[in-house]
């Protein structure tokens, strides 16, 4: 038990640097003077951060500005707002679809991502411990499945879907995304199962336990923190899909909010930038807010990946 | 006795429990991913055209492709976007990685907010950009012109040049956090120990650097440049929502050209053959990924503390 959680701490150190191993600049900072620091430290960071997080504050200040304040640039300074007003998301909420879209991203998103987290615990559980024959041949082709990109599968996925009478409905991304997630979430579960105990599981076989009943009753369990990662990860992707969504849907109410947004809002029409920037930004907001809270879980499932 | 039972009943079934438990995730991955794929390559020698059934024309559509300078630009195009953004990716990554990994105040929510890009959807990040880069209500434009640097508006997004400048710098801007995250786990793997002993032997932080942190972190490197590039190259969804291509196909990348011609020209033949023309390179990078994996797990043997 005592080496479980040793992955998830370290990985949580990439945020906080809170353990003693991860500070090893703390012993060295004294060599450097406070101006040094400054101009080697802080100016470039702050550079960096703000270049990071402008596009947000951007965002934000339009889907805010009046419509006269944002096309007039001589009279009004163009970089705050004395008159904020909330008419562009009440336009977004109570005269467009994007409550329906919003609905249709989540609906997508959830399921999906609980399909692919279904089907990636067993496979990953499959290879790492029941270490069938050929388990590191199928480890391996789920992995180059991650390498599989959308780009070239959306030609004739668009075909498939079309023949299995799937064409417009959110059952074609409930499908199809799952082809993306699992090979993710199968190779960061199976980081989470290497690191529990094999003897947990072997007293419980002995007790008469059924690989099932291990792996609903002692291994989810304690994989808890894989499993929240694996999810948050999997939900963003799907938030984010964008050529699929594109490809397989057609009617407006049917859409996602990506796509909703670049094909509802855009249409040459330059007064629609508020609506545009409102929505983008409700948009990202649930993402942003859901990261907000597991920041340490997502962190450590996109590294998680990587390191495996 | 009822343990040599237990193993004996679990070596009997391991390969059976093994392929049931594998079911679920193998039909996804078959019908929706292997299935498409081999379904893509064949397209790709077919005239298919939406809402009819296409017939084997051999490899005329790559033929036509090979005389098309449309597709030769949009080749060169994702040659030029992938190189520039994925070098300058990383470099600037890396750079963001070891300023993160100083000891700092508010340190924590720092690195936590870096990352903010690389949650917000592509789209929706694309669509600030191109409010930033509009050709009359740039902020850019319009803050140059305040400091007297410029007398006009720069077109953005109308200019050839500057187009391709705004997709890689939106793209770049979004594979940095991805990178400097990664890197600073790799940098606290590495053991602080080491640092000490090459200070008192009197390194400079160049030589830190150069001869500590780089080769620890190269497995790593090797990986999240591998992913850079491969999502790079296959970009889809930052160009369609700023450019479609434009101006006069300056931004047209690979991914973009194939959904033009193959989903709204209904040309799918040839749209999988021009995403099939990717394929080779994208094998190409996989085995970088796969060199760089093996390289890092022989070094997790040799430095496992």
């Amino acid at each position: 038990m005592t080496d479980l959680p040793t992955r998830s701490i370290d990985l949580k150190n990439v945020l906080s640097g809170s353990a003693p191993t991860a500070d090893h600049s703390e012993g060295m900072s004294y060599l450097q003077s406070v101006p040094r620091r400054i101009v080697t430290l802080y100016l470039p960071l702050a550079i960096i951060v703000i270049v990071l997080l402008f596009p947000f504050y951007w965002m934000a200040l339009t889907s805010v500005k009046p419509d006269d304040q944002l096309l007039d640039l001589d009279r009004y300074n163009p970089f705050w707002t004395w008159n904020p007003t909330f008419k562009h998301f009440h336009k977004l909420l109570f005269e467009s679809y994007y409550p329906h879209w919003l609905w249709n991203t989540m609906y997508v998103a959830v399921c999906a991502t609980v399909l692919s987290i279904i089907a990636s615990v067993l496979a990953a559980y499959a290879i790492v411990r029941l270490r069938y024959k050929g388990a590191n041949l199928v480890g391996g082709l789920i992995f180059l499945a991650y390498l599989v990109p959308p780009s070239i599968l959306f030609i004739p996925l668009a075909t498939v879907v079309f023949q299995y009478g799937l064409f417009d409905s959110p059952l074609a991304l409930i499908l199809t995304y799952p082809t993306i997630l699992i090979p993710f979430s199968t190779w960061l579960l199976m980081g989470y199962f290497k690191t529990i105990p094999f003897e947990l599981e072997e007293c419980a076989l002995i007790d008469g336990a059924s690989r099932w009943q291990i792996l609903i009753k002692i291994v989810l369990p304690l994989a808890i923190p894989g499993l929240i990662s694996a999810f948050i990860f999997c939900f963003t992707l799907c938030w984010n899909e964008f050529i699929y969504a594109l490809t397989f849907l057609q009617s407006t109410s049917n859409k996602t909010v990506p796509v909703a947004i670049v094909n509802e809002f855009v249409d040459g029409d330059i007064y629609r930038w508020g609506s545009l920037m409102a929505g983008a930004l409700a948009g990202s907001l649930p993402l942003v807010i859901l990261y907000a809270f597991f920041v340490e879980h997502y962190v450590s499932a996109m590294t998680g990946a990587v390191k495996e | 006795m009822s343990e040599d039972s237990a193993w004996t009943q679990l070596k009997h079934n391991r390969n059976w429990l093994g392929f049931w438990f594998m079911v679920p995730a193998m039909a996804f991955l078959i019908f929706f991913l292997a299935y498409p794929l081999g379904l893509g390559i064949w397209l790709s020698f077919t005239d298919t055209r939406i809402g009819r059934v296409g017939h084997f024309i051999a490899t005329e559509n790559y033929e036509w492709l090979w005389d098309d300078s449309i597709f030769w630009l949009s080749v060169f195009n994702t040659l030029l976007y992938t190189f520039v953004a994925s070098a300058l990716k990383f470099a600037i990554g890396l750079y963001l990685a070891l300023l993160l990994n100083e000891n700092m105040p508010f340190k924590a929510m720092l690195r936590a907010m870096v990352l903010i890009p690389f949650i917000v959807p592509t789209v929706l990040s694309a669509l600030a950009f191109w409010w930033i880069f509009d050709s009359q209500f740039s902020i850019i434009s319009w803050s140059l012109k305040h400091l007297g640097l410029i007398n006009q508006n720069i077109n953005f997004l109308g200019d050839t040049t500057w187009a391709r400048i705004c997709v890689i710098f939106a793209n770049i801007w979004r594979g940095v956090p991805f990178v400097a995250i990664t890197l600073l786990a790799g940098l606290q793997t590495v053991s602080p120990s080491l640092y000490e002993a090459a200070t008192l032997d009197g390194a400079t932080r160049w030589q830190n650097f150069r001869y500590i942190t780089y080769p620890l972190l190269t497995p790593i490197i090797a990986v999240v440049m591998t992913f850079s590039v491969l999502f790079t190259f296959t970009d889809f969804q930052l160009i369609w929502a700023m450019t479609r291509g434009g101006p006069v196909n300056a931004t047209h990348l690979m991914a973009t050209l194939s959904y033009q011609r193959a989903i709204i020209a209904g040309q799918l033949g040839e749209g999988a053959a021009i995403s099939s023309a990717m394929i080779p390179f994208l094998l190409a990078a996989i085995m970088v990924s796969w060199f760089g994996l093996q390289r890092r797990k022989w070094q997790q043997g040799e430095s496992n503390d």
